[in-house]
């Protein structure tokens, strides 16, 4: 299976770079997202090559189904709706581009200096292992976690709460509106 | 499907001449079509159904012309979607109006590939495979978003923000009521899921009757299900009062085609999932299909489970042209105020069950007390 699998894991990886290029560059903040969808998409290819099965499902069921719906869900609630030319434009080019290169070089020195234990793929079921380390070794992280989520969840119940006494809302509350 | 190639290979000695990956990607390619065979069949004649379903309830004849009793009727009806011209709105963005209805059918055919229709008939058996169904399946959001938005329309894109609220609410509850079925076989594998329900007890070795839990957790599901595939009663999305048709009122021919076979699809997909989970699957009562000849077991089984599974659809066909609609906030609050926190106790419930009782369910409790 080496030819056609070396040739996936490229596809694979050129599918991400070439997306998320595209999610940086596109004015249109619409196709922007659309754009990030296939840049998930290949990031969960990866995951598989990496035998991660679990992780790459839930790459596209957190990212695809959570992240990207949220995004497209703010931009259409924030922008005006039937304004089809939802834009995306570019300030700061000059420090953005320093601070760039700067992050490319620690990153391409450390990819290239780091020496990487190379294995082969054993596609063995990862999750029952997942299952049991989030629950003994990395309860402690799993549980803050989670307290997070619950503390942002609750915020956001309370942002957008109705405001008490104004009569219509009461009336959908009840029900019987 | 390495060892499927290899054995056909051993089969076929002329083949050995070919790499083995060309050979295990065409097997590939060959279950695909097989799947996908069956789930534009299955869209289609379910179509059909679902219109002859829909005229004895309302007590009308129903499609009658095309064939003997209309019979032919989704032959001609996809014919004239295939033909139809593909109109694309002066305004609209049209890369991703043509590009949305993919998304939605390539989200919902890909759960096809998990389905366990028999004893060995499965594409591809994933030990994630009911994880892999919900992951894949909330790619039908993002394409109904897009449908909406780049239709350019208001009831489009107002039809599209209501279908992806409704199908993200629901997924929560259709997600943890299937959590039951799997803390008992112990596995994600739908194939596992199935094995762990056949035995001795017959139709009493469901997980239906694992437990009241069980029980309870198979009509959450059912429900939610309904909701998250946008069903009547619960098809605000599209709510042709309202909205006219909602997020697909812009698309006609065959991207409409797509959105609509998508939709059928989908159903298929919760019925198999249902009869999977709770109804035992392929398992035939007091038969081992794993030990008859390899044709008479999978011929068997898959009868069985399609039996199921089209049973499951035909109720969802009756529900649907039974109940009224609901309203947007009544939905909202009935999966967030009160499915979300019953599935979430219903959990805990089953948890506990199989910790005290040590996985055993009523069914080989009272066959215990009988020694």
């Amino acid at each position: 299976m080496n030819g056609p699998s070396d040739f996936i894991f490229y596809a694979a990886a050129a599918l991400t770079v070439g997306s998320a290029i595209l999610v940086a560059t596109l004015p249109n903040i619409i196709y922007a997202a659309v754009a990030l969808l296939f840049a998930f998409a290949g990031v969960a290819g990866l995951y598989v090559f990496l035998s991660a099965d679990f992780l790459a499902a839930t790459q596209v069921l957190v990212y695809v189904g959570g992240i990207l719906v949220l995004i497209l869900f703010a931009v259409f609630l924030s922008n005006r709706l039937a304004d089809v030319k939802i834009s995306n434009p570019g300030h700061f080019h000059l420090p953005a581009a320093a601070v760039c290169l700067v992050l490319f070089g620690v990153l391409s020195y450390t990819a290239v200096s780091t020496p990487f234990a190379v294995k082969t793929a054993v596609y063995l079921p990862t999750t029952a292992d997942i299952g049991e380390m989030l629950m003994t070794r990395y309860l402690l992280p799993f549980e803050v976690a989670s307290v997070l989520l619950l503390a942002a969840l609750i915020g956001a119940a309370l942002l957008s709460r109705p405001e008490r006494g104004t009569p219509e809302k009461a009336d959908m509350e009840e029900g019987r509106g | 499907m390495e060892a499927l190639a290899r054995s056909l290979v051993n089969f076929v000695p002329v083949l050995g001449g070919v790499p083995l990956w060309t050979i295990t990607l065409l097997v590939m390619v060959a279950s695909a079509a097989v799947v996908l065979v069956f789930a534009l069949t299955f869209e289609g004649v379910g179509s059909l159904v679902l219109r002859k379903v829909a005229g004895d309830i309302q007590a009308r004849i129903g499609p009658n012309r095309v064939g003997p009793n209309g019979m032919l009727q989704f032959l001609a009806d996809g014919v004239k979607l295939v033909l139809k011209e593909d109109i694309i709105p002066a305004r609209a963005d049209r890369l991703l109006f043509r590009l949305a209805p993919y998304f939605v059918f390539v989200g919902s055919f890909a759960a096809f590939v998990v389905v366990p229709f028999g004893v060995g008939l499965i594409a591809a058996d994933l030990n994630i495979g009911i994880y892999y169904v919900m992951a894949v399946t909330s790619l039908v959001v993002v394409g109904i978003l897009l449908a909406g938005w780049s239709s350019n329309n208001k009831w489009a894109l107002l039809g599209g923000m209501r279908a992806a609220a409704q199908i993200v609410s629901y997924e929560i509850p259709v997600g943890m009521a299937l959590i039951p079925a799997v803390l008992v076989a112990g596995s994600l594998s739908l194939q596992a899921i199935v094995k762990s329900q056949g035995g001795l007890f017959g139709i009493f070795g469901w997980n239906l009757f694992h437990d009241p839990f069980a029980f309870f957790s198979f009509l959450l599901y059912f429900t939610a299900a309904q909701a998250e595939t946008n069903q009547t009663p619960f098809d605000l999305p599209e709510a042709e009062s309202e909205l006219v048709s909602g997020y697909n009122v812009e698309y006609s021919g065959i991207r409409f085609g797509l959105f609509f076979l998508a939709e059928f699809g989908d159903m298929f997909i919760v019925a198999a999932l249902a009869t999977a989970c709770f109804l035992g699957g392929w398992n035939v009562p007091f038969v081992s299909v794993a030990a008859l000849p390899p044709v008479w077991g999978n011929l068997l089984s898959l009868g069985v489970f399609l039996g199921k599974a089209f049973t499951m659809v035909l109720i969802m066909m009756w529900v649907r042209w039974t109940l009224p609609r609901l309203r947007v906030d009544q939905l909202m609050r009935m999966s967030w105020k009160y499915m979300v926190p019953l599935t979430f106790v219903n959990l805990l419930g089953v948890s506990l069950w199989l910790l005290l009782f040590h996985g055993k369910g009523i069914p080989q409790m009272i066959a215990s007390l009988f020694g």
